[in-house]
């Protein structure tokens, strides 16, 4: 097992650096789009409003697979091509958007209505109050959810193989399907997930102790 | 219609739903008037405040700040920062600081810069004894003390009047005093205030004039001595001595 490790692990990091990409990237960026979806489900118009529900609804209604095959091997047809890193970014964002979305409603919500109140009471407008006033405190308490949803999305962003993007997954399949080791070259990669993961939860939980509102958020 | 008022109220009504709630309310208020608002429950009291700074739009009626009507005006941002609003549940903002919590009016909308606000967020701080809690969070403060930040938050904003929603009802009541008094000495200071209170002490000894409203009508206002010992209306005398039963009658 070692000596998989030792053989391969050039080729392995390699993968891990794009999965890790894939991932900071995903998610990053569908915390962006998690908060336009988010606002506009809350303080959005009706129209506006409906369309991010039905939005919503859909992409966490159908298969993460799915939704990765109608960017990479549907949209070709109508003439958008996307190599599969970037097919398999988008998709995620737009996938993990979604979820995010909903983490971020929540959290939203749980901030009372007296603050965006007290927001308007000495002048700011409904956009201030919400940008300065509940959004701080709503990322905030959004944080574990976050946590929660990198983690998912660093073992599901190894999907991407399926359309060959050279993440972790597919540098593993590829390195067992020659020397035929499945068990050791499996294992080795999901330690490598399992380390890799340990060691991001560390930082997200030391940064959300650091940012903590005193006395107000749990505190451990 | 310009006026000589600091504040005018004129037929103010307000419904939610089929049910009125404010059934054509009128008074006005001077510069450097203390007036004080009582009533029962449910009777329209908090609205007619949200009416004011529309938190809650008015349904009819007209509301003047001096000469400015200020039920259609489309600068209503502008006229809250000229009325300040303190909350019964205070409104702290939780992720900043005492301080923080008073800077932000200055640095957000008045955008003045970094350390101007500070200075002047600190020296509303000290104006309600609270300079020694300047970094303290919401949750760090007594209810007392939230209070009083939510007092040098409007003051900070430099208004020329603020309205209190029963300020000191979700107190304990060993901590209404510290707010009343800070009440009592800006009134005393000249600041125009209009409050809606239970507490009758305050009443009797800050207030130039005591409006009592019932089912959405003022049903009596005037000098609160007058209002107490002699009023036009059986109701009135009925309730506030009611009034003075449950919440006893305060300090001095
Ligand atoms: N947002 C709202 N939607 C529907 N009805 C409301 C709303 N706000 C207040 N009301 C109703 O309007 C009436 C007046 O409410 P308001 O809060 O102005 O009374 P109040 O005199 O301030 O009472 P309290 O002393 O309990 O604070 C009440 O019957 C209340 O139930
Ligand atoms: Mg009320």
């Amino acid at each position: 097992m070692l000596d998989i490790f030792l053989n391969y692990y050039p080729v392995l990091f390699k993968g891990l650096a794009v999965t890790v990409l894939i991932t900071i990237i995903s998610c990053f960026s569908g915390t962006v789009f998690g908060v336009f979806l988010s606002l506009g489900k809350i303080y959005g118009n009706k129209l506006v409003s409906n369309l991010v529900t039905a939005f919503i609804a859909v992409i966490r209604g159908t298969p993460l697979l799915v939704q990765l095959f109608i960017i990479y091997y549907g949209l070709p047809a109508y003439g958008v091509n996307f190599s599969p890193i970037t097919a398999a970014v988008i998709s995620f964002i737009i996938n993990s958007g979604a979820y995010q979305a909903e983490y971020l409603r929540g959290s939203i919500q749980s901030v009372s209505s007296g603050q965006l109140k007290a927001a308007l009471s000495i002048g700011m407008t409904k956009w201030q109050g919400i940008f300065h006033i509940i959004l701080p405190q709503a990322l905030r308490r959004v944080i574990p959810a976050w946590t929660n949803e990198f983690i998912y999305m660093i073992k599901y962003s190894s999907l991407a193989y399926v359309i060959g993007a050279k993440e972790l997954m597919t540098e593993a399949k590829l390195i067992a399907s020659r020397n035929y080791q499945f068990f050791n070259v499996y294992l080795v990669t999901a330690l490598i997930y399992l380390v890799v993961i340990i060691i991001f939860v560390y930082f997200f939980n030391r940064f959300e102790k650091k940012v903590a509102i005193p006395g107000f958020d749990f505190e451990r | 219609m310009p006026t000589s008022h600091l504040l005018k109220i004129e037929d103010l009504h307000h419904s939610f739903g089929k049910e009125e709630v404010l059934k054509g309310i009128s008074f006005s208020l001077d510069k450097g008037e203390t007036k004080v608002i009582v009533g029962p429950s449910g009777t329209g009291k908090s609205t007619i405040l949200n009416n004011i700074i529309r938190l809650v739009p008015p349904k009819r009626g007209k509301i003047y700040l001096e000469d400015v009507e200020i039920t259609s005006t489309k600068k209503i941002n502008e006229i809250r920062q000229q009325i300040g609003f303190v909350f019964q549940d205070f409104g702290l903002f939780n992720h900043l600081t005492a301080k923080g919590n008073v800077m932000i009016g200055l640095t957000k909308v008045k955008k003045m810069d970094k350390k101007e606000a500070e200075e002047l967020a600190m020296f509303e701080l000290d104006r309600v004894g609270l300079k020694d809690f300047a970094d303290s969070y919401p949750s760090q403060l007594s209810g007392g003390q939230a209070q009083r930040v939510g007092i040098a938050r409007a003051l900070a904003m430099q208004p020329k009047l603020i309205l209190f929603d029963e300020p000191t009802s979700s107190l304990d009541p060993e901590l209404t005093g510290e707010v009343l008094r800070v009440m009592k000495s800006l009134a005393e200071e000249g600041m125009t205030m209009l409050v809606v209170t239970h507490e009758m002490g305050f009443a009797r000894s800050v207030a130039d004039e005591l409006i009592f409203m019932e089912g959405g009508n003022i049903v009596e206002q005037g000098d609160p001595e007058k209002l107490f010992n002699n009023p036009e209306h059986k109701r009135t005398k009925e309730f506030l001595f009611q009034l003075v039963d449950l919440y006893g009658e305060g300090e001095e």
